[in-house]
């Protein structure tokens, strides 16, 4: 009498285990969609690429002074479109690091508690603005407002673009620096203060060392953004590929080089089609060791205290 | 009386570098703020008289007076419901597994360092996955599905890490409770840990897709035809089914994109609706993150464990 429930508890307790195995099943395998999506990448950027080199050969892409792929005299220089980018990103950081860093100073060590619940959700909205429309801020308002200061500034330009940009990521810095100087203890600061330190040099002297590898992971994560944004750049800073590093001129980056071929329609195929993978695949490869680097300084400080 | 001068020199001068320092934090603090403002008014000013009903109303046109952004604003929110109908389940999956289910393993930490690399790539290589992958691999096209799961794909991260956070803040005397009544680990995980994380995974969700709403990079790249004056077709029909899902192979157009090619055009015109599009854009994602903002507000000042 006593085995029939029995047996069936047990039934019930396999079928249990069955569902619940299941359900982990079905849990890890929407885990690995973010490597499927990796391999993606990967997988589309080389394969694209490897068509791509196969024509043009690799020291032409990385010497060449000439990027022309759809001229009927084409040239592959990649270093056309990375001085855009290395010009547009060093604008964006040399606004974004000095006022990011002052701003999470001042907001972990200086700030009230009601400042920073005032000041925090302000730097957030600034962040949620889609960057179409900073680029078209960048276009119509800062050019124009640099072409008061200096005339000859052309109406696409890198600087403005690299002004917006830097705007733009200065709530990104911030908040990391902020993240990583909150994380260190107070003691060290109590220690400092019964020294006789005043704020500002606690801040300097001991909080910001103390917090060195979280800052560094801020600026280089920062970088990283710079270099892949691509609307700012798009709409302000033209599209026409030239080898420059001056900021006044218009140059096309790599990221809005891929925007404007996009646009257009070329055959699947082509070696222009290809061009904008090998762009692309530069493009990852330069933030995957920004972002490896970053995740590995951003790991080392959450774990020191 | 020479030394406590000099000392008293001192303090007063590490004082006013003090000061000077909260000049300089607060400086930074206005300096975006008014970014933010400026932007905003720039917008309003120069988009406001285009904003009438029937700017929502009416289609992209060759005449700047005349255009709209209606298929603009449906194609927007036909992604959207595409990227959260694909995002969420596989992100908050995600999440749960990490948290929940993973053993400390290799795949485990290829996953989280997929995850974290995944999060900085640049959206535009999202583009060029989707368009090797989606558009000429699979033959989805340049339509309404291919941009729902490019941008699914690139707010993944965002809602992890969110889903990711919310379960962490659940104490660990809930997970033993329930074990204790003879729980299994789904059922302590969607009838206890779930529930109780399910306002910060709406604050991720939100803020997810606040940043999809506004990204344009990526659907520029698969190729979104920007002139486009017709609706994707209804999803519901008079006949039977009555449920049609054509509208997912329907080529669209989107907010972004359509503020991207009114700002590419010289004339001034356009440039008025791009401004009234980039307003109506940001109030959308504005409103999105507010409501984030609000909901993890009201979450921290609920819950007391």
């Amino acid at each position: 009498m006593s085995q029939a429930p029995a047996a069936g508890r047990l039934a019930h307790r396999r079928s249990r285990h069955i569902r619940e195995r299941i359900i982990e099943l079905v849990l890890l395998s929407s885990a690995l969609v973010a490597v499927a999506t990796t391999i993606g990448i990967v997988f589309i950027l080389v394969k694209e690429s490897i068509s791509f080199f196969s024509q043009v050969s690799i020291i032409d892409f990385l010497t060449d002074r000439e990027w022309t792929p759809l001229f009927s005299d084409p040239h592959f220089g990649i270093w056309v479109l990375l001085s855009g980018t290395l010009t547009s990103s060093a604008i964006a950081l040399s606004v974004a690091i000095p006022v990011g860093t002052v701003l999470a100073i001042y907001l972990s060590e200086f700030a009230s508690a009601r400042m920073r619940e005032t000041a925090k959700p302000i730097l957030e909205l600034l962040a949620g603005i889609p960057t179409i429309v900073f680029g078209y801020f960048a276009l119509f308002f800062v050019t124009p407002l640099l072409k008061k200061i200096y005339p000859e500034l052309p109406g696409f330009n890198l600087l403005s673009a690299g002004l917006v940009m830097g705007v733009m990521i200065v709530p990104y810095i911030s908040s990391i620096a902020e993240d990583a100087m909150r994380a260190v203890p107070m003691s060290l600061r109590e220690g400092a203060f019964a020294m006789g330190a005043t704020r500002l040099q606690v801040a300097l002297n001991v909080v910001v060392p103390a917090a060195f590898s979280g800052l560094a992971a801020a600026y280089i994560l920062g970088i990283s953004r710079a270099v892949g944004e691509t609307m700012i750049v798009a709409v302000a800073a033209g599209m026409q590929p030239n080898f420059t590093f001056n900021p006044t001129e218009q140059a096309a980056t790599i990221t809005a080089y891929i925007v404007q071929v996009a646009k257009g329609d070329l055959p699947h195929g082509s070696v222009g089609y290809q061009t904008i993978f090998a762009a692309g695949l530069t493009l990852f490869l330069l933030t995957l060791v920004f972002n490896l680097l970053g995740y590995y300084l951003r790991k080392r400080f959450r774990e020191e205290y | 009386m020479a030394v406590s001068d000099s000392l008293r020199a001192t303090i007063s001068r590490a004082k006013r570098n003090d000061l000077i320092f909260v000049a300089l934090g607060i400086a930074a603090l206005l300096f975006a703020a008014s970014t933010f403002v400026a932007l905003f008014l720039d917008m309003v000013g120069d988009g406001l008289s285009r904003l009438n009903p029937s700017f929502f109303t009416e289609f992209a046109s060759r005449r700047a007076e005349r255009a709209g952004i209606l298929a603009a604003w449906v194609g927007t929110f036909a992604v959207m419901l595409v990227t959260a109908l694909v995002a969420v389940p596989i992100g908050v999956a995600s999440g749960i597994y990490l948290e929940e289910y993973a053993p400390k393993n290799k795949l485990t930490a290829l996953i989280e360092i997929n995850i974290n690399n995944l999060a900085g790539v640049p959206s535009i290589v999202y583009g060029l996955l989707a368009l090797g992958l989606f558009v000429h691999t699979f033959g989805l096209g340049a339509s309404v599905q291919t941009a729902g799961l490019t941008l699914a794909l690139l707010i993944l991260p965002v809602v992890i890490v969110a889903t990711r956070e919310a379960i962490r803040a659940v104490p660990g005397s809930i997970r033993e409770a329930a074990y204790a009544l003879g729980a299994t680990r789904w059922q302590m995980v969607s009838d206890h840990v779930l529930p109780y994380s399910l306002p910060g995974i709406l604050t991720g969700v939100i803020i997810g897709l606040s940043r999809a709403i506004g990204e344009t990079a990526p659907i520029v790249t698969i190729g979104a035809v920007t002139f486009i004056a017709f609706l994707p077709p209804s999803p519901v029909t008079s006949s039977p089914p009555f449920l049609s899902f054509d509208w997912l192979a329907s080529p669209f157009t989107a907010m972004p994109i359509q503020i991207f090619n009114w700002t590419s055009r010289p004339e001034e015109a356009f440039q008025a609706n791009a401004s009234a599009a980039a307003l109506v854009l940001v109030v959308m994602t504005l409103l999105m993150n507010a409501i984030a903002i609000w909901l993890r507000y009201r979450l921290r000042r609920n819950l007391n464990w």
